[in-house]
C-alpha cells in the first residue's frame, strides 16, 4: 500500500494524543514509522527519575512509552482507528538508560487477529542495536457495540 | 521498632505521576493516584502506562518497606515487569499494593494489585523481578 492510500498517519496522529492526557504530561513526541511499526520518543526529563541519589531514568514513562509506541503501531498495521485495550505487556528492562538521553520506543505490530493485536519492541537511548529494553504486549480490540 | 519503617516510597517520577502514600496495611503501603489529565488516556479513563507505573511504584514500597524492616540497604534494579490489565480504570482514585513472593539475597519477586472501589476486583495486575544491588560507597 502506497503511502497516500494509508488512512493512519503516525506523524500526524501522535500530535493528536500527545496534546494531552498522560503522553502530553510525559512529553511523548513522533520519531519514526514503518508499515507495522511506529517510533516515539521521550525527551529527558528531571522529574522522570526513579531511585533516589541515582541519575537515571524511572522504569514506569518506558513503559509508559511503549504503551503508546504499541497501541500507534497497532492502528498503524490496521490502517484504522479503531478503540483498543492493552491486555498484557511485558518489560525486560536490559540495561539504564544515559543519563540526559531521549529515550526512544519503538513497536512492531506482527499480528492482527479479530479480537487481538500483538506487538514486540524495544526501548533504545541513540542506538537501536543496544536497547534499554524490550517488551512484547497484547492489546484486545473493543467491538464498538461494546460499552466503554 | 515503629509500627512500620521509615521509607522513600515514591520516586522523583512518582511524585510527579501524583501518586501518594494513602495508608499502611499489616505493614505493607497502599499507594493512590487521584484521576486526572496526568494519568488519562483516552477521556476518562486511565492510560495503561499510568495504571502501569501506579503498580510499579507500589511494588517498590513494598520491597523498600521489607528492605527496611529486616535493616538492609540496597539499590533496586529493574528486572521486568508484567501487567495485566483487567479491566478499564475509570475517572476515579486508583489504589495498588505489592505482595512480596519471595525475597532472595541478590532479587526479588513481588506481586501486585491496583482497585479502584472494589479491592476485590482489581483493574490490573502485576508481577515483577527486582535485582538488589549493593549500595555504592
Amino acid at each position: 500500500m502506497s503511502e497516500q492510500e494509508r488512512k493512519f498517519d503516525p506523524a500526524k496522529a501522535t500530535s493528536f494524543f500527545t496534546g494531552r492526557g498522560h503522553s502530553g504530561w510525559l512529553g511523548l513526541k513522533y520519531s519514526d514509522h514503518g508499515d507495522d511499526w511506529v517510533e516515539l520518543e521521550l525527551p529527558w526529563r528531571e522529574d522522570l527519575l526513579g531511585e533516589e541519589g541515582q541519575r537515571v531514568l524511572a522504569s514506569g514513562p518506558i513503559l509508559s512509552l511503549m504503551d503508546m509506541a504499541s497501541g500507534m503501531a497497532i492502528w498503524r498495521a490496521m490502517d484504522e482507528f479503531t478503540a483498543i485495550a492493552t491486555l498484557d505487556l511485558r518489560v525486560d528492562y536490559v540495561r539504564p538508560a544515559r543519563e540526559g538521553a531521549s529515550v526512544f520506543g519503538r513497536s512492531q505490530c506482527y499480528r492482527v487477529t479479530r479480537s487481538a493485536a500483538f506487538v514486540r519492541g524495544l526501548a533504545h537511548d541513540g542506538d537501536a542495536d543496544d536497547p534499554v529494553a524490550h517488551i512484547q504486549a497484547v492489546f484486545m480490540k473493543i467491538a464498538p457495540t461494546a460499552r466503554l | 521498632m515503629a509500627d512500620h519503617p521509615e521509607i522513600d516510597a515514591l520516586t522523583p517520577y512518582a511524585r510527579s505521576l501524583g501518586i501518594t502514600l494513602d495508608r499502611w496495611e499489616d505493614g505493607t503501603p497502599t499507594l493512590s493516584v487521584p484521576f486526572d489529565e496526568t494519568v488519562e488516556g483516552r477521556p476518562d479513563h486511565y492510560h495503561g502506562g499510568a495504571t502501569g507505573g501506579l503498580l510499579e511504584t507500589a511494588g517498590y514500597a513494598a520491597l523498600r518497606a521489607e528492605l527496611a524492616r529486616q535493616d538492609r540497604a540496597a539499590m533496586l534494579k529493574p528486572i521486568n515487569i508484567t501487567v495485566q490489565y483487567l479491566a478499564a480504570g475509570k475517572s476515579r482514585t486508583s489504589y495498588a499494593q505489592g505482595r512480596i513472593t519471595k525475597l532472595g539475597r541478590r532479587s526479588a519477586n513481588i506481586t501486585v494489585e491496583a482497585w479502584q472501589d472494589d479491592r476485590s476486583r482489581p483493574i490490573a495486575t502485576a508481577v515483577m523481578n527486582v535485582f538488589m544491588a549493593e549500595p555504592e560507597g
